[in-house]
């Protein structure tokens, strides 16, 4: 830290930052629009201009921009100068010379950058008289929604989609004062991370589509924090809500986890909440019924004496699943997952609590300069690590950038001197990856020969590893490359995860971080998670499938409940349809409608991530806690509020009791604080102080206004009124400032620009690492295909292959059709003329017809389809199947 | 004693006063056009409804009585899908006039809008809007505003170039 001097007065500064961040990290309020705290500066909006003195005798000095000039000690600026005030307030007229009278009917609007920057530097009136410049708007899909006019020329889109999340279709196209920011024809948008353009682009040029079909002004939304439930990491998110509908979710930031960027599918995903598919109302065979019969059945069913048996799920919080295994007993609460994944999951919390390896955050992730990924397409089963896994190849290059003195936040020079350079990445995976791009090398094998290749990565490393017998000599080289390049590295990161259907692929992953850790290298370790709960589940502890079928056999008049888990997608429905008509009752609680449900006795409305409190555990091992944003008025509930105890009045009761009947879980009471916490007496509000309509929204039923609802379960209330400063991280309902309205008041609430909130880490990490434990030593044989069959492995996709977010209109439109595919030769044979053709697929009795799909990177002797999307999704893979032409 | 007396004095001689007191309701008041009275929606010149949802009214209103929702034609030409004000909340400060970007929201010299039942005294879209521009006759919103409508593409609004071509700009 130094110390520099602004208007006058002495401050501490990090000299190795910019003095934007210096000012913005002091809270003093300099407007800016290029500078991005994740991308660094470039200059090129011209609008944080502050007037540097050379000394302190210096009276004239001269006028710089904030963002490029380093905060070096004794620097000495004016941000009040009238010079500078001046120059702030014409480029913001300039800027504005060409800008539409779009701020009512633009959906940014309220919580725009370019609102609060034009009112910072005072810029109310318009002068220019001359005509405006104008743009044709593009189609860029069903996520992201552009009016060109409203453009500022600052060059953030793109770097962040070009630079930042490495994708090519979005360009800027210009001659002298005419630039467009678009594709070059209308289409969607190719790059995961879209959304995030959004929040992005401080002007309303690049809004949110699906809230604009139900739009909502910020102020106007009830807020809560949240997680997303989409994959296994676990990023926080802000939801909002008005009149009973959800209407967006926004970032929200966690210097560990997600900072400041979400993927489409966290994004958009939350729409399933709205779905016609919801299960609104208890129903008893298929009829709706009150609540109050709906409980009295449960209650009989519950005490009736039978047989109770459980089946949890990875996607309920650990309160729901809780909650059952408490209801049913321990010894009859099972996974609800097939055997293998139930096997791969707790192999992996065993690992990543049991090894030398620290379990990487998503920041780790970003920080690590060497990476290898085993058997994951991660943009497709964990998509928000893509983007810090990008971020990770610049590491190396920022050695070089240190030794010519270059400051890392001067992002265009540091790209220039990288060029190409990127740290190494090497990908082994089952076929094409959206990754492979920026790979040093990549691998398409077999799970088998990835696995494979795993063990002998560590072998490299450390000799005490088990060797690989029968190890081709390509493989073997390639193994020592990687091993050179991790040994090599400062922060290795070995990435692994369930996508292969293979534990000898995850369990090779470990040897790997292992042999690094042995060898005195800090070496992190990831292991992606099938489903956001997936962790926490492994953790409560259940009992595996297969003994479940038993366990409903012994008892012919068993009463099976079901945790808010579609059986037919976890397990062969032969199967499920065993164990469904086994049973003597059947109660499910869900959220969306499905094969599971539509065989209910008893259907229970679960709660969505919207509407009920709960705790997940990432793939990190963090233990995290969504609140509800609204209260459904239907008879919806929380999971855990329909199977708890009696005694249980609220979230609280439910947290101490698994912190003192589950030892491993004890701090995951400590995710947040309880819903005692107050702040000076008061809970925090989900409204904004702006929250309109409060005397009218509900007049049209009754002119006299209800009193909001309680709040038993959390610190939150709903109302506007409320705690006024900080809350813990954890509670922040949104972020807001004065005079900074758009999602860019975060600067307020970090500890320190792009670092820690000031009310510090949301969630507790559960993993820490271990000494104990050994190499595993489960090499498997080498992939040998067969000549008639092809081996059966499921593909992940982003849009489609996980539940819940597939029902969301908008990521709806981007599902792929099932297929079948199959490298280019082997697929030779079924192409009629290389038209495209329709395949039947066959395994274990089973029959699915498929459009065939040419995948150049598959390996040959594997066939793939969609994860999630087909009927075959419940099936056990990988699987030896037959493919025949359809007639 | 001295000022009870002054005081009779005076009521004495407001007798031979002016009186302002009117017969109301035989008589009216007169009332100017920018009186603060009961709120109207209007339209614009072309008899589109003015109003665009933009929920600046609603967020001006000092006792939160507005409550609306936005939506749009097939044309993306927002309007708002439901509008309703509590006036047995409102004030009738004016602000949400103020605030309303598109002269869509007026107060209106009328005040006489007393009600037995609480409930009648909240007004939906459908009573609030009239079928003229009210006191600002000449104005159009989306004449001035830079999104394409119906009827209306980009660069055509008022004071505009016509749209930049994408090809002339690309290689
Ligand atoms: S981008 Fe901001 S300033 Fe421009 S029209 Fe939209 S809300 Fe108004
Ligand atoms: S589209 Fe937005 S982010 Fe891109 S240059 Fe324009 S204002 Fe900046
Ligand atoms: S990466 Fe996963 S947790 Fe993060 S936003 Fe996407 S789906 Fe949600
Ligand atoms: S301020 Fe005017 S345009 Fe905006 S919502 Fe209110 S009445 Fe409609
Ligand atoms: S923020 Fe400094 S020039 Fe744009």
């Amino acid at each position: 830290m130094g110390t520099i001097y602004i208007d006058g007065k002495a401050s501490e500064a990090d000299p190795k930052q910019n003095l934007l961040h210096a000012c913005l990290s002091l809270g003093l309020n300099l407007p800016y629009f290029c500078w991005h705290p994740a991308m660094g500066s470039v200059g090129a909006c011209r609008q944080c201009a502050v007037k540097q003195f050379k000394d302190a005798q210096d009276t004239r000095g001269r006028l710089v921009m904030a963002c490029m000039t380093p905060a070096a000690p004794d620097t000495r600026i004016s941000l009040q100068d009238p010079e500078a005030v001046a120059f702030r307030a014409g480029i913001i007229e300039g800027m504005m010379l060409n800008h539409p009278h779009d701020c009512p009917v633009c959906d940014e609007g309220g919580e725009c950058h370019l609102q609060d920057m034009t009112v910072m530097t005072g810029h109310d009136y318009r002068r220019s008289r001359f005509p405006k410049r104008t743009f044709h708007d593009q189609y860029l899909g069903p996520f992201v929604y552009h009016q060109m006019n409203r453009c500022i020329q600052c060059y953030r889109c793109v770097r962040f989609y070009r630079n930042y999340a490495g994708e090519d279709d979005l360009n800027a196209f210009g001659i002298s004062n005419e630039v467009f920011f678009g594709r070059e024809q209308d289409g969607v948008l190719k790059s995961e991370f879209a959304g995030n353009l959004v929040e992005v682009c401080p002007t309303g040029v690049f809004t949110d589509r699906t809230l604009r079909r139900h739009y909502t002004r910020k102020w106007d939304l009830r807020m809560a924090p949240s997680i997303c439930g989409h994959c296994s990491l676990g990023c926080n998110t802000t939801m909002g809500e008005r009149y009973g509908l959800l209407r967006r979710v926004v970032n929200r930031f966690n210097s560990e986890v997600n900072g400041y960027f979400l993927c489409d599918r966290g994004r958009y995903g939350y729409e399933f909440v709205n779905s016609e598919q919801r299960i609104r109302a208890a129903q008893i065979n298929g009829a709706p019924t009150s609540v109050t019969e709906a409980k009295r059945r449960l209650s009989s069913l519950v005490a009736g004496g039978q047989q109770l048996i459980g089946i949890g799920s990875p996607r309920a919080s650990i309160e729901s699943n809780y909650a059952l295994r408490r209801l049913v007993g321990k010894d009859r609460f099972f996974c609800g997952v097939s055997d293998g994944e139930w096997e791969r999951t707790r192999a992996m919390v065993e690992i990543l609590q049991a090894g030398p390896a620290r379990s990487a955050s998503l920041r780790d992730v970003e920080l690590s300069d060497a990476v290898l990924i085993l058997g994951e397409d991660v943009t497709n089963s964990a998509p928000r690590m893509a983007l810090s896994v990008r971020q990770s190849l610049r590491q190396q290059s920022f050695e070089t950038t240190q030794k010519l003195r270059v400051p890392l936040w001067m992002d265009d020079a540091v790209r220039e001197i990288a060029q190409a350079k990127r740290s190494p990445l090497f990908i082994a995976a089952a076929g094409a990856t959206r990754l492979d791009d920026v790979a040093t090398a990549t691998y398409k094998a077999a799970p088998e020969d990835i696995a494979r290749l795993g063990f002998a990565v560590a072998h490299e490393i450390d000799a005490k590893a088990p060797e690989v017998p029968d190890l081709s000599g390509e493989m073997r080289e390639l193994a020592a490359t990687i091993a050179t390049a991790l040994t090599g590295a400062k922060h290795p990161l070995v990435i692994a995860g369930p996508s292969c259907r293979s534990i000898s692929v995850i369990e090779s992953a470990a040897n790997v971080a292992r042999a690094l850790c042995d060898n005195g290298h800090s070496a992190a370790l990831s292991l992606i998670a099938p489903a956001c709960n997936s962790f926490g589940l492994a953790l409560l502890g259940a009992r595996p499938m297969s003994e479940a079928l038993a366990a409903v056999q012994d008892h012919g008049d068993a009463t099976l409940i079901v945790l808010e888990n579609d059986l037919y997608r976890q397990l062969p429905a032969k199967l499920v349809d065993g164990y469904l008509a086994k049973a003597a009752h059947l109660i499910v609680l869900d959220q969306l409608g499905n094969g599971t449900t539509a065989k209910a006795e008893l259907l229970l409305p679960a709660g969505t991530f919207a509407e009920s409190d709960g705790t997940l555990v990432s793939n990190e091992g963090r233990a995290q806690r969504f609140f509800q944003v609204f209260v459904p008025e239907d008879g919806i509930k929380e999971s855990w509020r329909w199977l708890g105890d009696q005694s249980w009045s609220s979230l609280d009761d439910v947290l101490s009791e698994i912190g003192t009947e589950i030892p491993r879980l004890a701090s995951v009471i400590g995710a947040a604080p309880l819903s005692s916490f107050r702040i000076a007496g008061a809970k925090i509000p989900r409204e904004p102080h702006r929250y309109s309509g409060r005397t009218s929204i509900t007049a049209n039923i009754s002119v006299v206004e209800p009193k909001p609802p309680d709040d038993p379960d959390s610190s939150l209330s709903y109302s506007m009124e409320g705690a006024s400063i900080q809350p813990p991280a954890a509670l922040q309902p949104f972020f807001w400032a004065p005079g900074w309205n758009s999602i860019q008041a975060v600067n307020k609430f970090q500890s320190e620009i792009g670092e820690a909130l000031r009310g510090g880490v949301p969630g507790v990490r559960l993993f820490e690492t271990s000494t104990g434990g050994g190499y595993f030593d489960g090499i498997p044989n080498p992939f040998t295909r067969r000549t008639q069959e092809w081996l059966l492995l499921p593909i992940e996709h982003i849009f489609g292959s996980e539940e819940l977010s597939a029902h969301a209109s908008s990521i709806a439109e981007l599902v792929t059709e099932p297929y079948l595919a199959l490298n280019p030769a082997d697929a030779a044979g079924f192409l009629a003329e290389g038209k495209p053709t329709v395949v039947e697929v066959a395994f274990g009795g089973l029959k699915q017809r498929v459009p065939l799909k040419v995948l150049a990177e598959l390996p040959s002797g594997l066939a793939g389809i969609p994860a999630g999307l087909t009927a075959l999704c419940g099936e056990e893979l990988p699987a030896w199947c037959r493919i025949e032409r359809a007639s | 004693m001295l000022s009870i007396i002054r005081t009779m004095w005076s009521v004495f001689l407001h007798t031979f006063h002016r009186r302002v007191t009117i017969q109301y309701p035989e008589q009216k008041a007169y009332l100017a056009p920018r009186y603060r009275g009961r709120i109207i929606l209007s339209r614009d010149p072309d008899g589109g409804e003015r109003c665009v949802a933009c929920h600046l009214c609603a967020i001006a209103c000092p006792v939160d009585c507005i409550a609306l929702q936005a939506t749009e034609d097939e044309n993306e030409r927002r309007y708002p899908e439901f509008f309703r004000i509590n006036f047995s909340r409102c004030i009738f400060c004016g602000y949400c006039e103020d605030a309303c970007p598109t002269y869509a929201i007026q107060l209106t010299p009328d005040f006489e809008m007393s009600e037995y039942n609480r409930q009648n005294l909240v007004y939906e879209k459908e009573d609030l809007l009239i079928d003229g521009p009210g006191k600002y006759p000449g104005y159009n919103y989306w004449r001035v505003s830079g999104v394409s409508i119906g009827g209306k593409g980009k660069g055509e609004a008022e004071n505009e170039l016509p749209p930049v071509e994408l090809r002339r700009l690309t290689p």
